[in-house]
């Protein structure tokens, strides 16, 4: 079972890596890669560094270039492609299928993974992006249970990899248009969901007040665990009244599911957060680690408490077991 | 939360003791000033990759109010003379500010403590530009700043174990309830 842990930075990488991951994710400082926030992402030299850094630990990095690209822009994402490979990239982690044809016309060797931005979630999907552009991995989306995967692993030659922790979307990958219907700006497009360049807070009486590209979002009470500013995790006025009407501001944390999900023949679990510091790498890599460890050893997964971390300071475990049915 | 499964919550680093900030209060911010300004020096000039992804934040004024003292500071991290200066009260005006106590905002900065989670939990607070301080954050968690070398690195070995042993008071003080230390 591979971990594969994400870096924002260069230092993010160095942590991950130190941390005990088996593979780095990470992604350019443009609108190539769907963690487009300010003072992340790597220039080209940075990746190139970065991955000579985590080849000498025997530690792969996987380059994500997850948007879907603009019209008439194709060239940014072509750069990306031939830029990663030429950097000794051990994977691209791609969702739009020009960029998938691109690079597996242009660079027939290289290993492709397909983004959980892709949204592949049956066997006819991964089929026809393995069949097509030679995918050897899909990062499976945050709407399947534990039974689902194991059939979808057993119908695929696919690799598959799946989330177990950070933060959580609503169960419409890649297709969200949530952020664009209020700023103008998607992950999916832009490369970065709820751009803090519209993203406005303001305090009275200890309240916190979270306003997106002009919307009224969120209210935290004075004491109350605060979440991201995006739609998806705003409170909303209805007819039935108010409060959350997607989904929550919690994290996901699948710990306890990892056995369930190594026993339904997963390949690698993926922590998400690119866009935290190095402080929360560090931490949930090594914690992952050591449960990995022992489940692994056939010991009991020590108890983790991780929660101080996540967005909501709350965890649930998704859809992986899908108590609503 | 009924269809998810909650786990526990919490982390909380420590504020200096009131007693400290009554004492600090009333003692004059000049004196501070040139040695801020010698620390902002040393800081651009060892790590000048800051800017690079600080990018066109860099010119921005950012305010850093550690709520538990009794004052704050105004950085302007400029490429071409840098300032920073000690102010009673942060002034209105300011692109963008960050409030906190102020363990949690040398842990921020030192790499320890990470910033989402400090606001998750409310123990830090953003207001203005996000944008620009999303940034500030993330240059200053890229650049590992140490700052026992920037304070104390030109007295030498001494003063390095001076800056070590600084280091470790803060990060004894900071724990997080109920879990390991965040890194």
């Amino acid at each position: 079972m591979e971990l594969i842990c994400p870096a924002g930075t260069p230092a993010s990488l160095e942590a991950a890596v130190e941390a005990g991951a088996d593979a780095v994710y990470c992604g350019f400082r443009d609108e190539t890669n769907a963690r487009n926030f300010p003072g992340l992402n790597f220039s080209r030299e940075e990746l190139r560094k970065g991955i000579a850094f985590a080849h000498r630990r025997g530690v792969r990095v996987l380059v994500a270039i997850n948007t879907f690209a603009r019209a008439g822009a194709f060239g940014l994402w072509q750069a990306a492609i031939d830029d990663a490979v030429a950097a000794g990239a051990d994977a691209l982690i791609l969702a739009d299928l020009a960029t998938l044809d691109y690079a597996h016309r242009r660079h027939p060797g290289q290993r492709l993974h397909v983004s959980v931005q892709a949204g592949a979630a049956n066997p006819d999907a991964i089929r026809f992006y393995a069949e097509n552009f030679g995918a050897r991995r899909v990062v499976l989306p945050r709407v399947l249970n534990v039974m689902e995967i194991a059939s979808i692993v057993r119908e695929t030659s696919c690799e598959t990899e799946v989330f177990v922790f950070g933060g959580l979307c609503v169960m419409e990958e890649g297709r969200c248009s949530l952020s664009s219907y209020a700023t103008g700006q998607s992950p999916n497009m832009n490369g970065v969901c709820s751009p803090a360049s519209h993203v406005a807070y303001s305090e009275r009486d200890g309240r916190i007040d979270s306003r997106l590209g002009g919307f009224t979002i969120n209210s935290f009470g004075k004491d109350e665990p605060a979440g991201y500013p995006t739609l998806c995790k705003g409170r909303f006025a209805t007819p039935k009244g108010s409060g959350y009407i997607f989904e929550e501001p919690v994290s996901l944390d699948a710990a306890v599911m990892l056995p369930a999900l190594r026993d339904a023949g997963v390949t690698a679990f993926k922590i998400e957060g690119r866009q935290r510091g190095r402080a929360y790498i560090a931490g949930v890599v090594r914690s992952f680690r050591k449960i990995l460890a022992a489940i692994d050893e056939g010991r009991s997964p020590p108890a983790a408490s991780l929660m101080a971390m996540a967005e909501g300071q709350a965890g649930t475990v998704g859809a992986y077991r899908k108590g609503w049915r | 939360m009924s269809d998810s499964e909650m786990t526990g919550r919490s982390a909380i680093p420590p504020v200096l003791p009131p007693v400290l900030a009554r004492a600090v209060a009333p003692l004059p911010l000049g004196p501070l000033q040139p040695v801020l300004a010698l620390m902002l020096h040393r800081i651009s000039r060892m790590y000048p990759d800051l800017y690079s992804r600080l990018g066109e934040h860099a010119d921005k004024r950012f305010g850093i109010d550690p709520t538990d003292l009794p004052f704050a500071f105004v950085l302007e991290p400029r490429l071409r003379q840098p300032r920073v200066r000690a102010v009673r009260t942060l002034p209105a005006g300011l692109d963008a500010s960050i409030r906190g106590p102020l363990s949690g905002l040398v842990g921020m900065a030192e790499g320890t403590l990470d910033g989402d989670a400090l606001f998750f939990s409310r123990i830090l607070w953003v207001e203005g530009d996000v944008a620009a301080a999303l940034a500030l954050r993330n240059a200053i968690d890229d650049a590992r700043i140490d700052f026992g070398a920037v304070m104390f690195g030109h007295f030498g070995p001494l003063g390095r174990r001076l800056g070590d042993a600084l280091r470790r008071q803060l990060q004894a003080r900071r724990t997080v309830s109920g879990a390991e230390t965040w890194s």
